[in-house]
């Protein structure tokens, strides 16, 4: 899918070194504005350390990030977020002993704009109704699915150009994994940029527009989620990994 | 005197006592949050804010105000120490940043007495705060540096709750504590918290420090060593790490230590350090991750 814009998110030829190890050979891949676009292939593959990589956790070894127009490789993880680029991680990640109403304030902690992060609250309110209820309690003391919609809230509160999401579904209970999709696909609709980390093929192409299937740190290959999901080499890229 | 005021007399101490070591567990807790590396520095940050006030006192300078800048001396301390000593080696390896830590120590304590010698001297206390009070017919008195020190220590403790419940930085500094790339990924600048923190850590313990020579009525090089070792074992018994673990520890502390002296025959409390620091041991062996936070495991 050629357009003729600038992507908002383009990583070329990224390499990433876990001491001696490789973690990321080579990975290409760009965002463009409005898109969802997927990550999905096996445990090992290389998805949460691209993303890692994009927030600015980990450093590139090589290659080139470049969020709209500008190049954010290396830069410090705070930076990157007052650029527009918000993650929910891997495993929630969040401040347990904190409460509900403070983790979504620390979402917002780089912004100064009063009125819209209030306004932003609200929405979030009507995204994960169950957070207004929960505001006093301790983020620690949620159930899993709770977190989650914390997690992708806190994110959210940072009003990001850009949502990196690292395996939503992971640790959620079937039912509130399909509410929490629904919620990506209204963002989406709202025309949220996400780039998404998915172990669940099935869930991850039914969002996305596109996607980029990874093998052991190398795109495998990449189209459009519609082909993908009939494809049989996708198949053969998950074989002898994922169940 | 009666047992009640005898009792009285005691829960006084004990909380005088406890509220020293909480302010300088409190400290040690808030750096070994954001870090998680034990400060052996922070008794020599006390050092510098007791004598910062000493020294501005014996030129001229109001009591009040000299403690404000004693205060102040001790966040100096405590920024320089971080940006000097601790930052270059943030990302090393733990051995090399505790010994780090205690060669910190060691150079401040020895600085210290070059410049000063090693023998205490006076520490200036105003003659308002020598006074001692009598209630119940002098069966209990307690000194009004006594009362000032719990005062102090409550208004700041009620100050420190505030900025750690209250404000973006404070709540930030506990999130960072909890989990530092998450803490990154919603965009905190770990940079200038951990600043704050040793800021915020190094003025309590400079307070501390002035209270603990104003008790103790001189001040000296080393006299940060003592109160270090005990807000040590306060802060563990609470919960290494966590501020109101060591505010909760302090206070067991001090009431232990008092009421050990207080109500125990004299061939036993004069095993009283050696008592506390059995109980440090019961707590790393059953408990270590203090009373507030039973599933932690710690490492130093």
């Amino acid at each position: 899918m050629d357009t003729p814009s600038t992507p908002l998110l383009q990583v070329e030829d990224l390499q990433v070194n876990f001491g001696a190890v490789r973690a990321l050979k080579s990975i290409s891949l760009d965002v463009h504005a409005g898109e969802v676009v997927a990550l999905v292939g096996a445990n090992g593959a290389g998805k949460s350390t691209t993303l890692r990589t994009i927030s600015g956790l980990s450093r590139p070894r090589g290659g080139r990030i470049s969020f709209n127009g500008k190049s954010i490789a290396g830069m410090a993880p705070a930076k990157i977020v007052r650029l527009g680029i918000a993650q929910c991680p891997e495993g929630r990640r969040l401040f347990g002993g904190l409460t509900v109403a403070d983790n979504l304030r620390l979402g917002a902690c780089t912004r100064t704009d009063k009125d819209a992060v209030a306004a932003d609250s609200e929405r979030m309110f009507g995204l994960f109704p169950i957070l207004k209820q929960r505001l006093k309690q301790l983020a620690g003391t949620l159930s899993g699915g709770e977190q989650q919609q914390l997690a992708l809230a806190r994110a959210l509160m940072a009003a990001p150009r850009l949502l990196l999401l690292d395996e939503p579904s992971l640790g959620v209970a079937p039912l509130l994994v399909r509410h929490i999709f629904s919620a990506l696909a209204e963002l989406k609709l709202q025309g949220m940029t996400m780039l998404l980390v998915e172990q669940n093929i099935k869930l991850a192409l039914d969002l996305a527009d596109r996607a980029y299937v990874l093998r052991t740190g190398q795109v495998a290959l990449s189209g459009l989620s519609a082909e993908l999901r009939d494809s049989e080499r996708v198949a053969q890229a998950y074989l002898g990994a994922a169940t | 005197m009666t047992q009640l005021d005898y009792m009285l007399q005691q829960i006084v101490n004990a909380v005088s006592l406890g509220s020293l070591y909480a302010l300088v567990a409190v400290g040690l807790s808030i750096v070994f949050g954001v870090l998680k590396l034990t400060n052996f520095a922070h008794g020599d940050v006390m050092m510098v804010g007791a004598f910062g006030v000493a020294l501005l006192v014996g030129i001229g300078v109001p009591f009040p105000v000299a403690v404000i800048c004693g205060i102040a001396a001790a966040a100096v301390a405590g920024f320089l120490i971080e940006r000097i000593a601790y930052r270059p080696i943030r990302d090393a390896p733990d051995v090399a940043r505790l010994l780090t830590s205690l060669a910190v120590t060691y150079i401040i304590e020895n600085v210290g007495i070059l410049v000063f010698t090693s023998s205490p001297r006076n520490f200036p206390l105003p003659a308002f705060l020598n006074t001692s009070w009598e209630l119940s017919n002098g069966a209990i008195t307690f000194t009004s540096i006594n009362l000032l020190t719990i005062a102090l220590t409550f208004v700041s403790l009620l100050l420190l709750g505030w900025f750690i419940t209250r404000t973006t930085t404070g709540l930030g500094m506990r999130a960072a504590a909890e989990d530092m790339s998450a803490a990154q990924l919603v965009g905190l600048d770990v940079n200038r918290l951990i600043i704050v923190a040793f800021i915020v850590a190094s003025a309590y313990a400079g307070l501390a420090g002035i209270l603990w020579a104003a008790q103790a009525g001189v001040v000296q090089p080393q006299m940060g060593f003592t109160p270090l070792l005990k807000a040590f074992v306060a802060a563990i018994i609470g919960g290494f790490g966590s501020i109101a673990g060591a505010l909760v520890g302090g206070y067991i502390l001090g009431a232990l230590e008092i009421f050990i002296v207080a109500f125990l025959p004299s061939s036993i409390s004069s095993y009283r350090d050696a008592i506390v620091f059995a109980v440090l041991i019961a707590f790393l062996l059953v408990r270590p991750g203090g009373l507030l936070q039973p599933n932690r495991e710690i490492k130093l």
